[in-house]
């Protein structure tokens, strides 16, 4: 499949998963599981992308500067800083630490 | 007061079309860190505002870049977003009951429907200021989020590569910064540390964007049979 292909066809499926909501009964919000799984995978595909940006290299895991940009980040996140700041603040911290070794 | 359809009259200048605006103003910004990061991954311009105004989810958007930048197929990117994408079906069932989107405008509604929308009309409590708080904040994200993709997009095509300006530290703390605010409560938070886990034990034993998927089926088991007061809950999120 080319990248462009994989574009188009997420977009519908995001477009089709929204529309549905507004073509499912009513009746079905009633059912708290429904909001529980989608809450779930939320969190779940948020920790993979996480762990996965900051250890994968390919098939092998390996620590390098991206680890400093996850401590930093948490951080900036505790310390209740914006959003855009934390991104920055992960790319400055990645960078020094590949421009200092 | 009858469920208006989406005039914004502007003769008033409303409490849900203030917060409309603020938050439209809050998270259309951060648009500029996914054009980049788009780019970084190995989109061109073109493709990085494709998925901005077509897709336009932006943990949907993020994952897909995320698993493209991490070598992953073009297939599993797709499922990726998709899977992201599911609590806006949920969204979409409570704002047909709260705003009931005729013709058109429930095709529009539909494309509109992401976190900060949903949150803004179910902070209304009348009907008429719910109407206007999900356009408001629907359209204002959407014009920005677009408005600021592309400068991101370009910026980011013009740093050359991307390692060097620490973009891919950059996707990291994105990543956690969608994370963190649903982190409140300790169930989310082991349900985040089991599929962390999966993930980094997947990594090496299957194909690039794989692991990403076999944390979702985690997450959907865990919501499906886990029954805790505190269970992770798309209602209770707050607008990222």
């Amino acid at each position: 499949m080319t990248l462009w292909t994989a574009i188009v066809l997420a977009c519908a499926a995001t477009y089709l998963t929204k529309l549905a909501g507004y073509a499912a009964p009513a009746r079905w919000l009633q059912n708290p599981r429904m909001a529980r799984v989608a809450g779930a995978i939320t969190v779940a595909l948020l920790s993979a992308l996480t762990v996965m940006n900051t250890f994968a290299a390919g098939t092998a895991l390996v620590l390098d500067a991206r680890l400093a940009a996850l401590g930093v980040a948490a951080l900036a996140l505790w310390l209740r800083l914006p959003f855009l700041l934390v991104v920055v603040l992960g790319a400055a911290a990645a960078g020094l630490v590949r421009w200092l070794g | 007061m009858n469920p208006s359809p989406p005039t914004l009259r502007p003769a008033t200048w409303t409490p849900a079309i203030r917060m409309g605006l603020s938050i439209a103003a809050a998270t259309g910004f951060y648009g500029i860190s996914f054009g980049a990061l788009a780019v970084a991954a190995g989109l061109t311009v073109w493709q990085a505002m494709a998925l901005s105004l077509l897709m336009f989810t932006g943990g949907s958007q993020f994952a897909f870049i995320g698993v493209i930048a991490g070598g992953g197929a073009g297939s599993a990117a797709m499922g990726a977003a998709a899977l992201l994408g599911v609590r806006n079906a949920v969204y979409g069932m409570q704002l047909n009951g709260m705003l009931a989107p005729t013709g058109w405008r429930k095709a529009v509604a539909a494309q509109l429907t992401i976190d900060e929308s949903a949150a803004t009309a179910a902070g209304q409590t009348a009907p008429d200021e719910q109407q206007r708080g999900f356009w408001t904040a629907g359209l204002g994200v959407f014009v920005l989020w677009n408005l600021f993709t592309l400068l991101g997009a370009v910026l980011g095509d013009a740093l050359g590569d991307p390692r060097r300006w620490g973009l891919d530290g950059a996707a990291v703390a994105a990543f956690l910064a969608l994370l963190w605010p649903r982190l409140k409560q300790r169930e989310p938070v082991a349900l985040a540390v089991v599929c962390g886990v999966v993930t980094a034990l997947a990594v090496p034993l299957v194909p690039p964007g794989l692991p990403i998927l076999l944390a979702a089926v985690v997450g959907a088991a865990w919501g499906w049979w886990v029954r805790s007061p505190d269970a992770p809950s798309v209602r209770e999120e707050a607008a990222t």
